[in-house]
């Protein structure tokens, strides 16, 4: 069975290919390998969600995708050229490619007003013609209106909705093409997420920007993500459209973690996962999952036997194909 | 968690006109403004809503946990005693013995310089008056109940994830046999997995040995399954009230509408590139008059904005203090 | 497409109902009219400014009534170490000189050494603390290396030995103070940068393209301005004392007129002995009262400032 190519390729915007990030050992533990081989697409005009609980390694790529953090193996690929570390080079790279952190209030210098907060960027890479104009025209395309009413605020005076806003307008400032955003809405009130969440739609639809989004729930890929990747402890185990992975998820983390979402539903049984992920220190052999897999656990000596769960690592799924990384499939995919 | 019905159980808990008001640089800020509800014995209870609702400090002012300088008002009969009235020895013994907390937070809510057996005897040793070894034995009775192998009784609090560390907090909530157990948003910083596994946790045992539980959350959805009643708060009141499933399905506030829409269904082609919010953000309680939703809701009128707001019949077992919910159970317009 | 404008527009005016702040938003003490605000409620604050202006204010308007004449030795004519009386209200010397006169002049005098000493201490030990805190690595290690090596000099022979190689006099006592002092405010600088660093809007600010030197100065000085501003308060409290010590054991100018000289030269002219109480505890009891001042303002600086204090009364 051939991957399942999408019918029309879109260009990318931000790519990572084999991408490894190992923390070094530390304090008597291993090294760290956070992020473990991934290949993961951004295309452009488009919504990726980046799902998976802490530890496994979301919030770690999301930040080598930005540049914060250098792979220790593998590239960062913005619309097909590799990026370069030097500081001038990375300087660049973020007139494109910004991100957006979870906790808004910390993410202001509470120091600065709001004005001075969203003027940060462009300053920073002398944009500084016209600097007021360009400062308002963001805040009012993050939803502040009118603008000038909230630029001489100060963070501790705002909502943690208005704060990501201000966060959103800061990034925005700088014109950027993508936005990664690691976990955008997770702080904030819950009648509040929607509102940001139609922002992050709202910008994709209007300035075509493309999106990494990195969050633990899976109804923000729902909301709004075209395309979804499952990642668990290092390595994305399922990818694919957000109907494909939600819907009819294969990977049985997937199956898991779509299971333990409240639906509503009379008769909800969630499938739950024994004990707590591993960290990235001792990751197990062979599928880093089967210790925690429920088909693992049911399945008989024979069936334990045949299948390579604890012997061979599974390869690192292609970017742009829709797939899960699992032995116990009838057949699993792999990179072309 | 959801019990069989216990219309006719007898009373555990029953809150009368509660209001809680706290004092902040020389002005009364309103925390809660008149809450009222029943709990019978081994019922489940959730309490919804946002920052700025007043449900933690609801929960804690039940047992006289909240902060010096608040003011609190109303009834807490707790089996027959009024708590918020109690002499202070009485009310000492109902703390953990009676009712007990989940806190939110296991990282802030355990001594990280004291063992773990250590935190979970120190209450039974002051309510129960038994001896350190009955205790130790206990204690490690608990720990394995809440799946955490015994063995681990002497370390520290850091030494365990954040999972298990909930479980440790759960753990001492048991500790003394309470009839209640009051869990402030008891899963809130975990990964979703975890937090289905604490709230299995709960479920078992509270089914087993018929504790009633309140529950506050924000996820309205969470609550649906593991309570059999709910209550949704904003801005220091209630505004619905009735049987969890029936609210999830059949909301009669506004506010229960656009809260069960902040987290969607998936497979709802509805919700799919479609998230639902509200303008503007939580407002902190205040006297103001009319409806404290009014500004944020799609369907406000202006007898909204001025009207005085209480819970009116919505249904069979239902409250709700929308008017527009009371004109469609056939109430006053 | 959902219908966005009116939403959004509603959005900036929904939270500000009449009287109702945003919710789960901590007031915080930003702003110099709160913190003025805040501080008058404070009367132990209140107290110490008030101390510090009186002095302040006298060391400010000494020229206008003394003359150097009345402060030298050779040009004095009063009597020797009179008790007070009538003409002099703190009696006079060994020499003849007004105590009282040279009380206000050594007010100035002091003053001036305690402040420049604590501004250079002030200066070094928050430019290593925050080059400490924000390199990590080998550049943070050799500045905290270099640091715990002055804390483990003592700072008294330390102070008495670059006196004695600078010469005597209040510039080498000034850089004595600051060589000795600023490791105190190195170390208090660095933790709360490391502090700051960890948050998040440092990281937003590498993000958006900040280097070191933006980040440095732009980002983490603001936000430790107020620790450095407390701990100056406190410092200079500090500074007096070791002037007023180094003085006394004779580092100082015998021709310059500081409290500290003031008691080395009641000290070493046998006022003991002459029980010339009116010599010895002007002095003493200034150093006492200006220190007092600098430690009460210090302590009112750092409640109003701390996030934590929020008043609950």
């Amino acid at each position: 069975m051939t991957a399942a190519l999408r019918e029309t390729r879109v260009e990318a915007a931000l790519e990572a290919r084999d991408l490894s990030v190992v923390y070094p050992a530390a304090r008597g533990r291993g090294p760290a390998r956070a992020v473990d081989g991934v290949d993961l697409r951004v295309g452009k005009g488009e919504i990726v969600a980046l799902i998976g609980e802490s530890g496994c390694g979301k919030s770690t790529l999301a930040r080598a995708l930005v540049g914060l953090v250098k792979p220790t193996s593998g590239q960062v690929l913005y619309e097909g050229t590799p990026l370069e570390y030097s500081a001038k080079a990375l300087k660049r790279y973020r007139r494109h490619t910004q991100l957006v952190l979870q906790d808004p209030g910390g993410s202001l210098n509470p120091k600065q007003n709001v004005y001075d907060a969203v003027a940060l960027g462009p300053r920073l890479h002398q944009l500084t013609d016209g600097l007021p104009a360009r400062v308002h025209g963001a805040l009012a395309r993050a939803g502040l209106r009118p603008p000038e009413e909230f630029a001489g605020r100060y963070p501790h005076e705002l909502s943690g909705g208005q704060q990501q806003r201000v966060v959103i307008a800061g990034v925005l400032a700088l014109d950027p093409r993508v936005i990664v955003a690691d976990e955008p809405v997770a702080s904030l009130d819950a009648s509040v997420r929607g509102e940001i969440l139609r922002l992050v739609l709202r910008l994709r639809d209007e300035l075509g920007l493309s999106a990494l989004v990195v969050s633990h729930d899976l109804g923000l890929a729902w909301n709004i993500a075209d395309r979804v990747a499952v990642m668990y402890l290092g390595r994305v185990v399922e990818q694919g459209t957000v109907e494909e992975v939600l819907l009819h998820p294969r990977h049985p983390y997937t199956k898991a973690l779509l299971s333990v979402v409240p639906n509503g539903a009379e008769n909800w049984r969630p499938t739950l996962l024994t004990g707590e992920p591993p960290d990235p220190t001792a990751i197990p052999a062979g599928c880093r999952f089967h210790p925690r897999c429920g088909r693992w656990a049911a399945a008989s000596d024979e069936e334990r036997a045949a299948a390579a769960c604890t012997g061979r690592e599974l390869p690192v799924l292609a970017a742009d194909a829709s797939g899960a990384a699992c032995h116990l499939l009838p057949t699993p995919t792999e990179k072309p | 968690m959801t019990s069989p019905t216990l219309a006719d159980a007898p009373t555990l808990l029953e809150v009368r006109d509660l209001h809680v008001t706290y004092r902040q640089g020389g002005r009364d800020v309103p925390a809660v403004r008149g809450v009222d509800f029943t709990l019978p014995r081994g019922g489940t209870l959730g309490v919804a809503g946002e920052s700025g609702c007043g449900k933690s400090t609801m929960a804690l002012s039940l047992l006289r946990l909240h902060g010096g300088n608040a003011k609190v008002t109303g009834e807490v009969v707790f089996d027959g005693q009024d708590l918020l009235t109690a002499r202070w020895f009485r009310l000492r013994a109902v703390r953990w013995a009676g009712a007990s907390v989940v806190f939110q937070g296991a990282m802030s809510a355990l001594n990280p310089v004291r063992t773990v057996l250590d935190q979970i005897v120190e209450p039974m040793v002051l309510h129960d008056r038994i001896s350190p070894k009955a205790a130790e034995r206990r204690a490690a009775e608990l720990l394995s109940s809440v799946g955490i192998p015994a063995r681990r009784i002497r370390s520290h609090p850091h030494e365990f994830s954040g999972g298990q560390r909930q479980r440790i907090m759960i753990a001492m909530a048991l500790a003394c046999r309470p009839e209640l157990i009051i869990a402030d948003e008891p899963t809130t910083a975990l990964d979703v997995m975890v937090q289905a596994q604490i709230l299995e946790l709960l479920g078992t045992l509270v089914r087993d040995s018929g504790i009633a539980v309140i529950m506050i959350t924000h996820d309205l959805s969470l609550l649906a399954h593991t309570c059999d009643r709910l209550a949704v708060m904003y801005a220091g009141r209630i505004v619905e009230l009735g049987p969890s499933r029936q609210i999830l399905t059949n909301p009669q506030h506004p506010y229960t509408r656009a809260l069960s829409k902040a987290f969607p269904t998936i497979g709802d082609p509805a919700s799919r590139r479609a998230p639902e919010g509200l303008p503007g953000d939580p407002p902190r309680p205040s006297h103001a008059p009319g409806c404290a939703f009014a500004p944020r809701c799609p369907e406000a009128e202006d007898a909204c904005r001025t009207g005085e707001m209480t819970l009116w019949p919505a249904g069979p077992g239902r409250t709700s203090a929308c008017l527009h919910a009371r004109t469609r159970h056939g109430g006053a317009s | 497409m959902t219908a966005e404008p009116t939403a959004t527009a509603s959005t900036a005016t929904a939270p500000d109902l009449p009287g109702m702040p945003p919710a789960a938003v901590p007031p915080r003490f930003t702003g110099a009219r709160r913190f003025v605000r805040a501080f008058v409620h404070r009367p132990a604050g209140l107290a110490g400014l008030g101390i510090l202006l009186l002095f302040v204010v006298l060391a400010l308007i000494a020229p206008a009534f003394i003359g150097p004449d009345q402060l030298d030795v050779t040009k004095v004519n009063g009597p020797l170490l009179h008790a007070p009386d009538g003409s002099y209200l703190l009696g006079t010397d060994q020499a003849g000189r007004s105590v009282l006169l040279m009380l206000v002049w050594g007010a100035r005098q002091s003053l001036e050494i305690g402040v420049i000493a604590t501004v250079l201490t002030v200066v070094i030990g928050s430019a290593i603390g925050i080059v400490a805190g924000h390199y990590g690595g080998i550049v943070g290690r050799a500045l905290m290396h270099v640091t715990d090596w002055f804390i483990a000099l003592p700072s008294l022979p330390l102070a008495i030995s670059l006196a004695a190689v600078l010469g005597q006099g209040s510039e080498s006592i000034t850089i004595a103070i600051a060589v000795t002092s600023w490791t105190a405010t190195a170390r208090l600088v660095r933790a709360q940068t490391l502090a700051v660093e960890a948050r998040p809007f440092v990281e937003r600010a590498r993000a958006l393209g900040a280097g070191n030197r933006q980040i440095m100065l732009r980002q983490v000085l603001p936000n430790v301005m107020p620790l450095i501003l407390v701990s100056s308060t406190l410092t200079v409290a500090s500074a007096l004392l070791s002037e007023a010590t180094l003085t006394f054991l004779g580092l100082g100018s015998p021709t310059q007129v500081t409290w500290g000289e003031m008691l080395h030269d009641a000290f070493f002219n046998g006022a003991f002995t002459a029980d010339a109480w009116w010599y010895l505890l002007p002095p003493g009891i200034a150093v006492l009262a200006v220190v007092l001042g600098f430690t009460l303002t210090g302590r009112a600086v750092e409640h109003v400032l701390d996030p934590r204090t929020e008043d609950t009364r």
